[in-house]
């Protein structure tokens, strides 16, 4: 980057190769900034080493025998790795029924979500409708409310109709659609020109088939990148599931792993603990490795538009 | 078109409108605003959830001012926020490093990156393990440096501090993504304009790059504090008991632990109402703050 703005500085000077001294100067200062870049490498790289060596540790301790665990000297890597770790957390645990919990609740709730506030954001983008900014204000001064606020009236009125020990109040109220993502894909949408929604209808297109012919695929990336964080919050979730869901058969994967915490810390199992912790970040680690730019793009996103 | 043939079509329209955004509608009425208002009424009861509520009036809130317990866990939660401006301001230096033509910057800001997508709950108990005395990660590594480190979760005077540089480590990434894309967002003009002024990098990054990022310094702070105003997760699992003398425990794990450990549903939501509003209040002092800052760069 520095070579093409100087290239770029001699370029405007009608390429006359510049008087002797601006050279040595900028010679200089390119050597400068390459050692400045060199330093910022090393800082930055030992950062990194500082930011992944507790979970290089955890695997590292999930694969160690229950003495190296306790071994003074630290054992750093595991003499011979305890692959059986991974075998036997599924046999003495809860982690298979944990995961298809955690699976049913973010599955249901991001992709029925999804398409409701996909739904909501193009009415409220695109569509004539009595109290339009009312309904949207009103929807958004939800966002102030924190859960905590709303979570022992919502247990209670969950537990009349007796939904507590069920999947059911961690996916319903979220199936209704989540403010937040109204907000940014109602936002994507204000750059879609209203002409083309004139157009379809001008043709003839029913509501449904604006939205569902030419809406969706135009906001297909949002929706998208939304989707991938909204399953993460939903699968990293771990107050709400811990308020309502009590027999252990029907718990999600986060309180499985807590509890195993609890339980296992006491036979001093740690290879089985940061086994079970690291298998329940690692679909998430998958995900995001696969689509890291779509990811990190829309966060980036986030800050400009919030 | 005739007058009518209009206002049909418009009608239509409104309807088809108003079925689509029927469903969020029919959510906040239903998992908001309805439980709100039964929170308000909650908070004046001694309800437990289960039997039947008396009306106690005030008396939830009068407890809330008068129990030690819930003012330290308070103070617990405020105490937190000290990382907020650590992080922020580790992150921005990263995001300056970042931005550098360094060699590997993709793999280096995916692992930035990499303990903010992962699950708090494995990550808490990944820490409570590290802090462990005798055989955590942490202690392992001071001993490198001949430093004996505390049992740190154990520690009354150890114990916040330890949490804290959790949370930044935690959080680091995500700052630093969003202070990139603000920089890198900032025209290069106004650098080579300074530097022609003979300013030096300390008098760019005061006079330009802190300026430019300003909106997202606002951001990251408030959307930290409401989010650090109801930490719990980690909390609940580092220190399943709310730290030596209550001294971890947060406004939320103890709201959680009044409301479903004791049945106190009443004074629970009282408490968890006053959290509410002082998070409410915080955040409009900032946006107030804010538009102040805002008015004077112009």
């Amino acid at each position: 980057m520095t070579t093409t703005q100087t290239e770029q500085t001699s370029a405007l000077n009608g390429g006359f190769p510049p008087a002797s001294r601006p050279v040595r100067r900028k010679l200089g200062r390119q050597a400068t900034t390459r050692i400045a870049d060199g330093v910022t490498f090393a800082v930055l790289a030992v950062g990194a080493i500082v930011m992944i060596a507790p979970l290089l540790w955890m695997v590292s301790t999930s694969l160690k025998t229950k003495i190296e665990v306790f071994a003074l000297p630290p054992v750093w890597i595991p003499e011979v790795p305890q692959w059986d770790t991974y075998v036997r957390m599924w046999e003495d645990s809860l982690i298979l029924s944990g995961f298809q919990n955690s699976i049913i609740v973010s599955l249901t709730v991001t992709v029925i979500g999804t398409f409701t506030c996909a739904l909501a954001a193009f009415a409220l983008a695109k569509m004539r409708m009595p109290f339009r900014n009312a309904i949207f204000i009103g929807l958004l001064s939800g966002i102030m409310i924190p859960f905590p606020t709303l979570m022992i009236p919502q247990f209670v009125m969950f537990s009349k109709i007796g939904w507590v020990d069920t999947l059911l109040p961690l996916i319903v109220p979220a199936i209704f659609g989540n403010i937040v993502m109204i907000f940014f894909l109602r936002q994507y949408l204000e750059n879609v020109p209203n002409s083309i929604v004139e157009a379809a209808k001008i043709d003839g297109a029913s509501y449904w088939q604006i939205f569902w012919r030419l809406i969706l695929p135009i906001i297909r990336p949002a929706v998208a990148a939304q989707f991938i964080l909204w399953f993460m919050a939903v699968w990293n979730d771990y107050l709400a599931p811990i308020l309502y869901l009590n027999t252990p058969e029907r718990q999600t994967l986060q309180v499985v792993i807590a509890n195993m915490n609890v339980q296992y810390a006491t036979q001093r199992d740690y290879p089985l603990i940061m086994g079970a912790s690291f298998v329940a970040l690692l679909p998430i680690l998958v995900v995001f490795l696969v689509f890291q730019r779509q990811i990190v793009e829309s966060v980036a996103l986030t800050g400009s538009k919030g | 078109m005739s007058t009518s043939g209009t206002s049909r079509m418009h009608r239509s329209e409104h309807r088809w409108a108003l079925l689509f955004v029927a469903a969020p509608v029919v959510g906040y009425l239903l998992f908001t605003l309805y439980p709100v208002c039964m929170a308000f009424y909650t908070s004046l009861t001694n309800s437990n959830g289960l039997g039947i509520a008396r009306f106690v009036g005030l008396d939830n809130y009068v407890r809330v001012l008068s129990d030690g317990y819930f003012l330290q866990s308070l103070f617990n939660t405020f105490f937190y926020m000290i990382g907020i401006p650590i992080g922020l301001a580790l992150s921005l230096a990263l995001a300056i490093g970042m931005n550098r033509a360094i060699p590997l910057r993709s793999a280096l800001r995916t692992i930035y990156y990499v303990p903010v997508i992962s699950s708090l709950a494995a990550i808490a108990i990944l820490w409570q393990w590290a802090y462990n005395g005798d055989f955590g990660l942490v202690n392992q590594v001071l001993a490198w440096f001949g430093i004996e480190g505390p049992n740190w979760l154990a520690d009354k005077d150890f114990a916040k501090p330890a949490i804290i540089a959790m949370a930044v480590w935690k959080g680091l990434g995500y700052s630093m993504i969003l202070y990139l894309a603000a920089i890198q967002s900032v025209p290069r003009s106004l650098y080579e304009a300074a530097e022609l002024d003979g300013a030096n990098g300390w008098q760019k990054f005061r006079a330009i790059t802190l300026p430019m990022v300003q909106p997202v310094t606002f951001f990251l702070v408030v959307t930290n504090v409401i989010g650090g105003a109801q930490i719990f997760t980690e909390i609940n699992i580092m220190t399943p008991q709310g730290g030596p003398e209550l001294s971890t425990a947060s406004a939320v794990w103890y709201i959680w632990r009044q409301a479903f450990k004791y049945q106190q549903m009443g004074y629970g939501t009282a408490m968890a109402i006053v959290l509410g509003l002082l998070i409410l209040v915080i955040t409009l002092i900032q946006f107030r703050l804010n538009r102040r800052n805002n008015f004077v760069l112009d």
